[in-house]
């Protein structure tokens, strides 16, 4: 690309003819605020908080999309741009609700940040505080949206479609009167929304979030009348340290486990264990799909994987021809649950009324997934709370326990014992991987070379086709993350019927580390930083410095087979830990009014 | 259709138009424009149509026709002998229609009382205003449903010379040359608009026809697609030429049905005879063209959310550059010009760019179009050439301010422009002038303001308009403009103090500066020409807590002078009962119960009722 000379506050640059002002201001350590702007995802200079004042154009003009020119010479830091970008916080700030010490975004507010950095004055409009109407949208079990905290900065719009690609939300009415929602103000649960959470994660202030359910939990913990076991999902511990100002990707399981104890939990378990035996039961489903393929008996190949809530609900809504494809099994989450209540109940004497079972998710859909009906046994819910990473650390901070200073734990619990297997399935790829070490391994029946499989890790394929061997046969498998690539996917399985086997789909890209209940990392860090990359880091770690790397490996997992069901795909096993699916629409609802 | 083919349909049709070989014809032509049918010209096209063929008069030919521009002497009817004299009657009702058929049609006696001059209150002949049209050239004279009329015109003769004798660099050039600037409102130069496009060679390229009219009180583009709808697709078939686009767009509001209307059926009748579609005049260029309908929102005047909405999107703005002309409509060069541009482009390619630099002065060219309204004796359609003042307009051309008031100031550019006062009056109309005056060019409405009008009232009118039309996208036009409405309402309201004024002059500026598209960007014009040119009313309501122009309900009372002569009018004429006073004796206003709706000092017949 050509190089061309620009001037930013008389300092000169070099760069690259197709840069925007704002790439090459941040090449030079020279700050721009910026508010809408998010790299490649929300591009639609709105805000106007990032705007410069260039020589020769009459207007202040934004340095988002503004590509720089030879000779071009731009000022960040006049009074005329300050003054701009004050007023402009101070409009929003006219008509933003705040009650800041009540908002899940706290302490990491892009809004709030910018306020503090210009000093912003609040006197604007009649009612400064509480000017915008609360139009809150609490319908669905897992997301809200809290419209009085909504600067209509249209980022969580561009998320839903260029990561979801179900593009459930956008503007509705215009003006001063806009709002964020589903078209024509359909309610969210009715609106093709798969609570991936892409546009919580987005949304640079408190509009979206989870439903939070902090207070029940703290509440079920302090009367004290259930035996509350908690589990934790593979991603939590690689970024909840992120909430405590740990750098992203650190490790921090040995911390959560004793703050989960400190909090008062009965029993801590690891849903890394439930995974293990996820990759058992899906295994063995896929094997026996497999062999019917081969005696060319009519079976629903490729299978697809069912740990990933959000993209179950995609399928459902969008998709539902392929559900037989779909692998029964329940999800790590509630095969978990299930066998805390049916299993580690009888172990542990303790009768299943009593117990409580509370899981600590880096996903927004698994609250709604826990909550649908099929996801009980006997009249007996498999999970009664479920709290996201973010609600994991807010319940820490909110019982003022110093996560810095906590000693690590290991948990004593069978249930938390877990392979490196069970830990990458926080990483897109990782079910993969995880299974078909044991597949290879049990259809082989010889140790398998763990080296030998490349190409399902990594972020930057939307899809990973590689091509592996199993007793001698050539099979294709794929990893597909972020639903926005599920059509493509999808397309290909229908032009290429018998090539691919076994599929595995997460709805975020990344997988679970990328969740939308994970920490919220701001747009700024975004552009710099591939959080995906750093958290699945953590996990690929935890599995290099594992003593068993594969899930049939983990004796706790055969225990519960030898003891209780007996083998995988058994009568118990599927009465327990498998479920079903059903076709979904949408728009079928009256408009919110 | 070739070129031969062309001129013979002219020379047939343009007999037929001018009657020529009839010495005892008459042509009737009714304005049947929105104005016209608003005002009831269809039953009086009926009633001609009627009678007519019941007297079998086999010379008078009846035609509807476009705006024939003074609005406000609708029903309009122009009777033309084959000598090319016109009669013009104005209000005409259906049972005038007998009357002028027996007097002027049979007998040859104009029926002087539904002349113009009977119902004028000042200003010019009609005649002389119509000399030197370009953009309107049509309008009010031809049936714009008929193509031949319009190629008795000289239709078609500019779009058969460029695609026969000239290059796409040639027209361009020779619309450069003409120094036409675009008149939508910014008054860029539009060949060298043209040729941005050009300039991108190769691949798909774009012409759009911005007919999303949306001033308060503006309605040029209207009259122009309802008079003469083939001059702007024949221009549109020029510029694809031009810019090589072989796909064009006429977005236009549905608010303008018939326009709409007009301009579907001239469309399907170029691709009958092959002024549009393939191998237009044998040249091998290829052009297609369609409406697309606005639903309505004002920001979709502005080019790039005009191009969202035809994409199927939001109609919001997005960032320029990239400008349409290198990355527009789906991402391909576009053009966009506005419906009176291309009003201009047939007559510069025919009669060539020297003739065209010959009207106008020289930063600006050619003629504007202006709607007229307000506070102004002959509201209506004017085209004027540029350079003509103000003081011209408002009181040769509109016969000057009703009941003999005081001209305060006239706002051009609608909600995106700006005031000019009685010291501006002899300022010619030019697209710099204005703009240095703090005002702008605009499209065209024009709306004339006398001294019962309070500025800060107007400008609180074109704020509501604003803030009910933003699109919400950007932080200071969707939160700044409510900002500025409701400080503006403080101060009609008497509740303002200077700190508030500072505010609302401060805000202004800053949305100006940091907006996101020309209409966020143009909203705060009306407040700060009016603060500029009116201060002192604003520090009237501000400081003294005065409505001077006696507007603002909050700032005023009513009370009855000593002229009263005691008829009781006002007392029956209040709703609330808030006046006593006896017969033949001086009344009284109870200002506790008063409401302050005026009815009072509507029905008092001698002017005693006062605002103070």
């Amino acid at each position: 690309m050509k190089l061309v000379k620009i001037t930013i506050n008389n300092k000169t640059l070099e760069v690259p003819s197709d840069w925007t002002i704002m790439q090459a201001a941040d090449s030079a350590n020279i700050e721009i605020p910026r508010l809408c702007f998010v790299k490649d995802i929300n591009e639609t200079s709105a805000c106007r908080i990032c705007v410069v004042e260039i020589e020769g154009i009459k207007s202040l003009k934004n340095s988002c999309t503004v590509k720089v020119a030879d000779g071009m010479k731009v000022k960040t830091n006049t009074e005329r741009v300050k003054k701009a970008v004050r007023n402009n916080l101070e409009l929003l700030a006219a008509n933003h609700h705040f009650e800041c010490w009540r908002c899940p975004r706290e302490h990491n507010c892009e809004f709030l940040h910018l306020l503090r950095r210009y000093n912003v004055p609040n006197e604007m409009g009649e009612d400064p505080f509480h000017e915008r109407k609360a139009v809150i949208s609490n319908i669905t079990d897992a997301l809200v949206l809290d419209s009085s905290k909504c600067i209509l900065c249209g980022r969580c719009i561009s998320a839903c479609e260029k990561l979801a690609g179900t593009a459930v939300l956008n503007f509705n009415e215009r003006g001063f009167v806009t709002f964020v929602g589903p078209a024509m103000n359909h309610p969210l649960d009715d609106a093709g929304c798969i609570y991936c959470g892409k546009c919580i994660q987005y949304c640079p202030t408190g509009a979206l979030k989870e439903k939070d359910d902090v207070d029940l939990v703290l509440d079920l913990l302090e009367k004290g009348e259930h035996f509350v076991v908690v589990q934790t999902a593979p991603a939590v511990r690689a970024a909840l340290g992120e909430e405590f100002n740990y750098e992203i990707g650190t490790n921090v399981e040995g911390k959560m486990f004793r703050a989960l104890h400190d909090l008062g939990f009965n029993d801590i378990t690891d849903t890394n264990f439930a995974a293990d035996v996820t990759i058992l039961e899906e295994g063995h489903e896929f094997v026996e799909r497999l062999k019917k393929h081969l005696a060319n008996e009519p079976t629903p190949l490729p299978m697809f994987t069912s740990c990933s809530p959000g993209w179950i609900r995609y399928i459902e809504i969008y998709y539902p021809e392929f559900l037989d494809h779909l692998s029964t099994c329940k999800s790590p989450q509630q095969m978990q649950g299930a066998l805390i209540k049916h299993y580690y109940a009888k172990k542990l004497n303790i009768p299943v009324e009593k117990i409580r079972v509370v899981s600590i998710m880096p996903c927004i859909a698994k609250k709604a997934e826990a909550k649908l009906p099929q996801m009980e046994v006997d009249g007996i819910r498999d999970v009664d709370y479920v709290l996201t990473t973010r609600e994991l650390a807010r319940m820490i901070k909110r019982r003022g326990i110093d996560f810095h200073k906590l000693e690590p734990l290991t948990p004593s619990s069978p249930m938390a014992s877990y392979t490196g297997a069970g830990a990458i399935f926080g990483a897109t790829g990782g079910v993969m991987e995880a299974a078909l070490r044991t597949v290879k391994e049990q259809l082989e029946n010889k140790p398998f070379d763990l080296t030998a499989l490349a190409g399902l890790r990594g972020v930057d394929d939307g899809i990973k086709e590689v091509e592996v061997e199993v007793t001698g046969l050539k099979l294709t498998v794929a990893v597909v993350h972020g639903t926005k690539n599920v059509p493509e996917m999808l397309r290909r399985v229908k032009e290429n019927p018998g090539k691919y086997v076994f599929i595995e789909i997460m709805a975020c890209t990344g997988g679970c580390v990328n969740g939308g209940g994970q920490p919220v990392i701001s747009a700024d860090t975004l552009s710099r930083i591939d959080v995906r990359s750093e958290r699945s880091k953590a996990l690929y770690d935890i599995d290099d410095h594992a003593k068993t790397r594969k899930s049939h490996e983990n004796k706790e997992v055969k225990n519960l087979y030898d003891t209780f069901l007996k083998h995988p795909g058994s009568h118990l096993s599927h009465h327990l830990l498998h479920t079903s699916y059903k076709a979904r629409s949408f728009y079928t609802k009256d408009p919110v009014k | 259709m070739t070129k031969e083919q062309l001129l013979k349909i002219r020379k047939k049709a343009s007999e037929k138009l001018l009657m020529s070989k009839l010495p005892h014809a008459y042509r009737v032509a009714i304005g049947m424009a929105t104005c016209g049918v608003t005002a009831g010209a269809q039953p009086v096209y009926d009633e001609f149509v009627a009678e007519v063929k019941k007297r079998h008069l086999n010379d008078v030919f009846v035609a509807s026709v476009g705006c024939v521009g003074e609005c406000a002497l609708e029903p309009l009817v122009e009777v033309t002998d084959n000598q090319g004299v016109v009669t013009t009657y104005c209000k005409v009702k259906p049972e005038d229609v007998e009357k002028i058929i027996e007097n002027h049609l049979v007998n040859g006696r104009i029926v002087e009382d539904l002349l113009p001059s009977k119902f004028k209150k000042g200003g010019s002949s009609d005649a002389n205003a119509r000399q030197g049209r370009i953009a309107l050239r049509n309008c009010g004279i031809i049936n714009p449903e008929d193509l031949e009329e319009y190629i008795a015109r000289d239709g078609y003769l500019a779009l058969a010379k460029a695609l026969t004798e000239m290059t796409p660099e040639g027209v361009i050039e020779e619309v450069k040359k003409s120094n036409l600037r675009g008149r939508g409102g910014g008054g860029f130069p539009t060949g060298l608009k043209w040729s941005l496009a050009a300039r991108n060679k190769g691949g798909q390229h774009y012409l759009i026809c911005n007919a999303d009219e949306g001033d308060p009180g503006a309605f040029m583009d209207r009259s122009v697609l309802e008079g003469d709808p083939f001059g702007v697709i024949e221009a549109m078939t020029i510029a694809g030429y031009a810019i090589s686009a072989s796909q064009g767009y006429i977005y236009v509001r549905a608010e303008y049905p018939l326009a709409v209307t007009r301009i579907n059926k001239a469309i399907e009748k170029a691709y009958e005879v092959g002024l549009l579609g393939d191998n237009i005049f044998g040249s091998g260029f290829h052009f297609d063209l369609e409406t697309r309908l606005g639903a309505g929102a004002f920001v979709c005047g502005e080019e790039t959310a005009l191009m969202a909405s035809i994409e199927g999107e939001r109609g919001l703005p997005r960032n320029k550059p990239p400008f349409p002309a290198d990355e527009g409509l789906w991402k391909k060069p576009t053009i966009i010009n506005n419906v009176e541009t291309f009003a201009n482009i047939a007559p510069i390619i025919l009669k060539g760019a020297d003739w065209f630099n010959t009207i106008g002065t020289e930063k600006s060219r050619g003629t504007k179009v202006f709607a007229l309204g307000g506070k102004i004796n002959n509201t209506g359609l004017l085209e004027i050439p540029m350079g003509t003042t103000l003081r011209e307009v408002i009181y040769d051309i509109g016969g000057g301010i009703p009941n003999g008031r005081a001209f305060k100031a006239v706002q051009t550019g609608g909600p995106s422009g700006g005031c000019l006062t009685a010291q501006h009056l002899d300022t010619p109309i030019e697209y710099d002038t204005l703009v240095n005056l703090g005002s702008m060019m605009g499209s065209g409405g024009m709306i004339v303001m006398d001294d019962t009008n309070c500025m800060v009232d107007v400008a609180r009118f074109f704020l509501e308009f604003t803030v009910d039309e933003s699109c919400g996208k950007c932080i200071p036009c969707r939160e700044g403009t409510k900002r500025m409405l409701e400080l503006l309402e403080k101060i009609t309201k008497g509740k303002a103090d200077l700190k508030d004024l500072q505010t609302l002059e401060d805000l202004a500026n800053s949305i100006k500066d940091s907006a996101l598209c020309g209409l966020g960007q143009t909203a705060p014009n009306p407040v700060l020409s009016t603060l500029n040119n009116f201060r002192d009313e604003y520090l009237a309501h501000v400081v003294d807590k005065k409505c001077p122009a006696g507007v603002c309900k909050d700032l005023i009372q009513y009370y009855i002078t000593d002229k009263c002569i005691g008829c009781g009018r006002c007392k029956r004429g209040c709703p609330v009962g808030a006046i006593t006073g006896e017969n033949k004796k001086i009344h009284v206003i109870d200002h506790n119960i008063c409401i302050k709706c005026g009815a009072c000092k509507v029905a008092c017949p001698v002017g005693a009722i006062i605002t103070a």
